[in-house]
């Protein structure tokens, strides 16, 4: 029987947008000096709010706003009492939850199941975790009282907008410092809504800042003199210009950037789970994820088998509009992103890979792109060492494990892999030679607020998440050093 | 009669062995009354080249050794630098320390290392964690080393600068490169041969001697070093390097300010070089009973 | 130990004695717990709504062997169910009739004669139901006296303590022999999940049945629990994809025992859908072994026509 399943679309109205949103400073929504922004709906392409963004004299009162709560208020402050703060939130994550999720989807692009299942019910577990945190620092292996780092500048990225400011907020604020956190230009609406939420808990004014706007807001905050500590997450060209600029500054530095992760599927895997694992690894969040798997390195032995498979589950994903819930595959976030696959799929065609791509019908508006899989490829195309950041598999052999293991590291990225076997012993083996921050057995993209997330080389450096997450927030720099020669930012009492 | 002097040739320790720098260049090391020491060789990038690889098929050897025995490895160095005290004590009073902080500062050396020895089989269990998470899996993190360290030695304290920068990047299971402080080469060859009778795999340790604002800057840029530690850097040429750094994305330690080797070092060196890796693993429901609920 | 059906060569090697049947079923790629799971739970967040909902139901309503497998059972209690499965909700004559009715095989001839020209079949548990602890001998004769009453299709269980105990090839020859002995009957084989505990268990014993000659393979007793589950279900239904991929045969699944809720039902349909293909989305090929969800299944198909929710006194009991 031919079983259409029937438009379940979740009400747009949940999402309650309205028509301007304004940046959060000192505690209240402010009028930005710099030029509104519109942010469009991916599955649309058309407009869906308007922002009114900052400019250079409201970023500098941000930080002033948050260098006055941290000494007058944050910093005085026991953990326990910035703990409850943070209970709060989390729990009036909960409470909006499905609101945000709509909201999320409307702005990001991506389907609605994966907002309600998984970015808003984590961003509030985000919170509830590191609330934990705040009066028990002295339990991290820092020493008895470990210190905040003062002011933090944050820059999140438009794959996980809700998400992403909760990585950044919560532990910045368990460890005690403040923060001025920028959302991305495509993406500025969950987190304004985050901020009534913050608002309502009643967070002293200028501990949370939020300064919407484009490319040079961003540039102007991480490089503000003002802070002490810089956290980004984007892109490792942008990852690089930071470090650079920070040089010599002595404020902290983390970094979450790109990836090219290799998902490793063995012939003795649980081919069924293996594949499961493949399609979540690339077409989650439409592998707009620095951690996606999107290089498959199959074993030679089964690769005709498992390709069958793949292409035969990935027919039967669901690419549409983002609001409906059965929709898998949602919209890319920008016409920006969607050229930049649409270049580096065509480079693939023009170095010689075989390039398939799923035959579902994409809607007529809106930017999509369909699933796809990028075959004969060699370890030396660019779609074998670029990161395209959309949903296309580059698909690759090998023959031993010493071979899966030494492609896998082959590359200056180092953010995730992915490994599928039945062995128990190779699946540990594998999971110690791999150089990634985050290595899945026989899974993918998991993510708890309690296990730490971060790259090797050029992925970046710093973790989030866990007790080394934490570490990034406060001043763990024990080294003695002789009075007189004492320079530059520490942390302040 | 008297003895005539047979004077050693001080030499660079690049991949267990003494080479001399290929540029063939030297440059004085003189005493504490000007009086010429020795000849060392003035290290060039080409030499810091090749340390660099000498150092990442150390690394390979080092980190797959268990960390016991790294641990007894670096106590060794301590055992041998410790028999070597009378030796070192006279190199640095000839330097221009009195005889009294010379010793001290060989027995705080020698101190240093025991103390490193011990830390390398407790890491994991100190930072890293096994990870309470939300689900059917079993996840740990634990910190591993970085790779290769290029290490700008400090100045003031020849021996125990020299090993207080070291003995933390060995400990987490790192290999380095390390540029000494240009007067102190005397000392850092000599413990070049401590090292060479220590165990130590050739290449985990690398030491050149020369100029550091001629040579760090190729290593702050050279793309297969992972990290570097610029303690024996002046603010200018570590900003600098720190710029060149981000080219990579390199990890970079730079204290805060003149470190005090005399005082128990924390713990920001041995976390400076580790990376923490988060495993996942599903732990399945035995039996299809304490499965799904549906 | 040869099979009557035709398959192709690397299937023809694995029965051809019960070493190399024990290779082929071992070799089979593992299952693993977590990721079925998970995938399960996934396709159960399917949002079917209105007229999807609507053919769900019916669907689900046609894809019922209505089912009663008690001690208890008497002729009175069968004819009920027989005209239920006939003529599930009277006030709504267009409600399609189950496709079957499933009874102990003492009672079959009870249910032929009352179902006779109405198209709902007739299945009959037969070989020692439910346990399956008995002599060969007396699960053939239970099965002849099931296909001589008239039933259309035997529900057979294999013998899972052989199974367990790795005595493949005798689990198969008593799949075989049954088979033989159902002449124009479409034989269920009734692996029992729940007691084999494991879902690489479930792999192999799909593949087994399979290979036997089985029609349809089928989860449940309902008499053990867990009974059917939907992850147990994937993995059937992934085996029957496979063997048609492999051998161009296609091949029925009935999950039994524990599926009580219209939600519970159209998971189930999702599940075929997209794991096993919607040429599965027919009573030829898929069953429901189930008694209460009939009824559910008739309130919520009232709710969705009238548009308020039903209740229990609009729909019969039996």
């Amino acid at each position: 029987m031919d079983w259409e399943y029937a438009p379940a679309p979740e009400s747009a109205a949940i999402g309650a947008i309205k028509d301007r949103y304004l940046p959060y400073i000192d505690g209240t929504f402010v009028e930005g000096g710099g030029d509104d922004l519109i942010t469009y709906s991916p599955g649309t392409a058309e407009q869906l709010s308007t922002v009114s963004t900052v400019n250079g004299a409201d970023v500098d009162r941000a930080v002033a706003a948050a260098r006055r709560a941290y000494e007058k208020v944050w910093a005085p402050m026991s953990g326990a009492e910035r703990g409850k703060y943070l209970f709060r939130i989390a729990r009036g994550i909960a409470e909006r939850a499905r609101e945000l999720a709509v909201v999320e989807t409307l702005d990001n692009g991506k389907p609605i199941k994966e907002t309600r299942d998984f970015d808003v019910p984590t961003a509030a577990q985000h919170f509830f975790y590191h609330a934990g945190w705040a009066d028990k620092l002295q339990h991290l292996g820092l020493g008895a009282d470990p210190r905040p780092l003062g002011v933090a500048g944050q820059v999140i990225p438009w794959n996980f907008p809700l998400l992403m400011a909760a990585w950044k907020i919560a532990p910045a604020l368990a460890a005690g410092n403040t923060v001025v956190i920028k959302p991305a230009e495509t993406t500025p609406l969950s987190i304004l809504v985050l901020a009534e939420v913050i608002a309502d808990a009643d967070l002293p004014p200028g501990v949370v800042n939020i300064v919407p706007g484009a490319g040079d807001v961003g540039s102007t905050l991480v490089n503000h003199p003002g802070l002490d500590k810089v956290a980004f997450t984007g892109s490792t060209p942008v990852g690089r210009s930071i470090q650079q600029s920070l040089a010599g500054t002595g404020r902290k530095l983390t970094l979450e950037l790109g990836g090219k992760g290799a998902n490793i599927v063995f012939a003795d895997a649980a081919l069924d789970q293996a594949v499961e694992g493949i399609v979540n690894g690339i077409f989650f969040n439409a592998g707009q994820v620095c951690c996606a798997g999107s290089r498959l390195l199959v074993q030679e032995s089964i690769a005709e088998e498992l390709l069958a498979k793949l292409r035969a589950r990935v027919e039967t994903l669901r690419v549409g509009d983002p609001m409906d819930k059965n929709t898998d595959v949602g919209a890319i976030n920008s016409a920006r992103q969607l050229e930049r696959i649409t270049t580096l799929t065509q480079a693939g065609r023009d170095e010689g890979a075989e390039v398939w791509s799923a035959s579902c019908p994409l809607p007529d508006r809106g930017w999509f792109f369909p699933p796809t899989l990028i075959t004969a490829a060699s370890s030396s195309m660019r779609v074998s060492r670029e990161e395209i950041f959309g949903p296309v598999l580059t698909v690759l052999t090998f023959r031993t494990p010493d071979e899966a293991l030494a492609k896998a590291n082959n590359t200056p990225y180092g953010l995730s892999a992915g490994v599928w076997t039945e062995k128990g012993s190779r699946a540990m083996g594998m999971a110690a030679g791999l150089r990634a921050g985050v290595v899945w057995d026989n899974t993918f993209n998991r993510f708890d607020p309690a296990a730490s997330f971060g790259g090797y080389g050029e992925s970046g450096f710093g973790r989030e998440g866990g007790p080394s997450g934490m570490a990034a927030y406060l001043d763990t720099d024990d080294e003695p050093v002789l009075p007189s020669s004492r320079s530059g930012r520490k942390g302040r009492r | 009669m008297n003895h005539l002097a047979v004077p050693k040739t001080y030499k660079l320790y690049v991949g267990g062995k003494f080479p001399r720098s290929e540029s063939g260049r030297t440059y004085p090391l003189r005493d504490a009354d000007g009086q010429l020491l020795a000849n060392a060789a003035r290290a060039s990038r080409k030499d810091a080249r090749d340390a660099v690889g000498a150092a990442r098929k150390g690394f390979g050897a080092w980190s797959g050794a268990t960390p016991y025995n790294r641990g007894q490895v670096i106590y060794r160095i301590a055992e041998m630098l410790d028999g070597r005290r009378a030796e070192f004590v006279e190199l640095l009073t000839r330097g221009g320390a009195g005889a009294s902080a010379a010793g001290s500062e060989v027995d705080a050396a020698v101190d240093r290392l025991v103390h490193y020895a011990g830390w390398t089989d407790k890491l994991p269990a100190v930072f890293g964690s096994s990870n309470p998470i939300s689900g059917p899996y079993f996840s740990y993190s634990a910190p591993e080393p970085t790779g290769v360290v290029a290490v700008i030695a400090p100045t003031g304290a020849p021996l125990l600068g020299l090993v207080s920068v070291i003995a933390p990047i060995l400990t987490g299971g790192n290999a380095c490169v390390v540029i000494a402080a240009e007067p102190d080469a005397y000392v850092a060859v000599t413990f070049g041969e401590v090292l060479a009778t220590s165990d130590v795999p050739g290449g985990v340790v690398n030491l050149l001697t020369g100029s550091s604002a001629e040579i760090a800057p190729h290593l702050a840029a050279h793309a297969d070093v992972n990290a570097l530690d610029l303690t024996g850097a002046d603010a200018e040429l570590a900003t600098e390097l720190e710029r060149a750094a981000s080219d990579t994305v390199k990890r970079v330690y730079r204290p805060r300010g003149t470190p005090d080797f005399a005082t128990a070092p924390g713990t920001a060196r041995l976390r400076a070089f580790l990376e923490i890796k988060t495993v996942w693993h599903p732990t399945g429901a035995l039996s299809l009973a304490g499965g799904s609920a549906y | 130990m040869t099979s009557t059906v035709p398959l192709p060569a690397h299937l023809e090697d694995a029965v051809r004695s019960e070493t190399s049947l024990r290779r082929f079923l071992e070799g089979l790629p593992g299952v693993d717990p977590v990721g079925v799971e998970q995938r399960a739970a996934a396709l159960a967040t399917r949002s079917i709504k209105k007229t999807a909902k609507l053919a769900a139901i019916d669907l689900a309503i046609s894809m019922v062997d209505l089912t009663t497998l008690e001690g208890a059972d008497t002729g009175g209690k069968v004819r009920n169910l027989c005209r239920k499965a006939m003529l599930p909700d009277p006030e709504f004559p267009e409600v399609p009739r189950t496709a079957a009715v499933c009874v102990y095989p003492d009672l079959a001839a009870t249910a032929v004669e009352m179902v006779r020209g109405s198209g709902v079949k007739v299945a009959a548990v037969a070989t020692a139901f439910p346990s399956g602890r008995s002599s060969v001998e007396v699960k053939l004769a239970d099965t002849r006296m099931a296909v001589q009453a008239g039933a259309d299709e035997i529900d057979m269980v294999i013998d899972r303590g052989a199974y367990l105990a790795g005595r493949y090839g005798v689990v198969f020859d008593q799949i075989q022999q049954v088979k033989a002995t159902c002449g124009d009957a479409r034989l269920k084989v009734i692996l029992e999940t729940g007691e084999l505990a494991t879902y690489d268990n479930v792999r192999r014993a799909s593949w087994l049945a399979l290979l036997a000659g089985g029609d349809f393979i089928k989860t449940s007793t309902g008499k053990v629990a867990p009974a059917a589950t939907l992850p147990v279900t994937h993995v059937m239904l992934q085996a029957v994809r496979d063997w048609r991929d492999q051998t161009g045969q296609q091949r029925a699944v009935k999950p039994a025992g524990g599926i009580k809720t219209t939600k519970d039902a159209i998971r189930y349909l999702v599940a075929v859908h997209e794991v096993a293909g919607p040429e599965w989305l027919d009573p030829y090929w898929f069953r429901f072994g189930a008694s209460s969800v009939l009824n559910d299944l008739l309130m919520q198909r009232r709710t969705q026509l009238s548009g308020h929710y039903s209740g229990p006194d609009y729909v019969t009991m039996d």
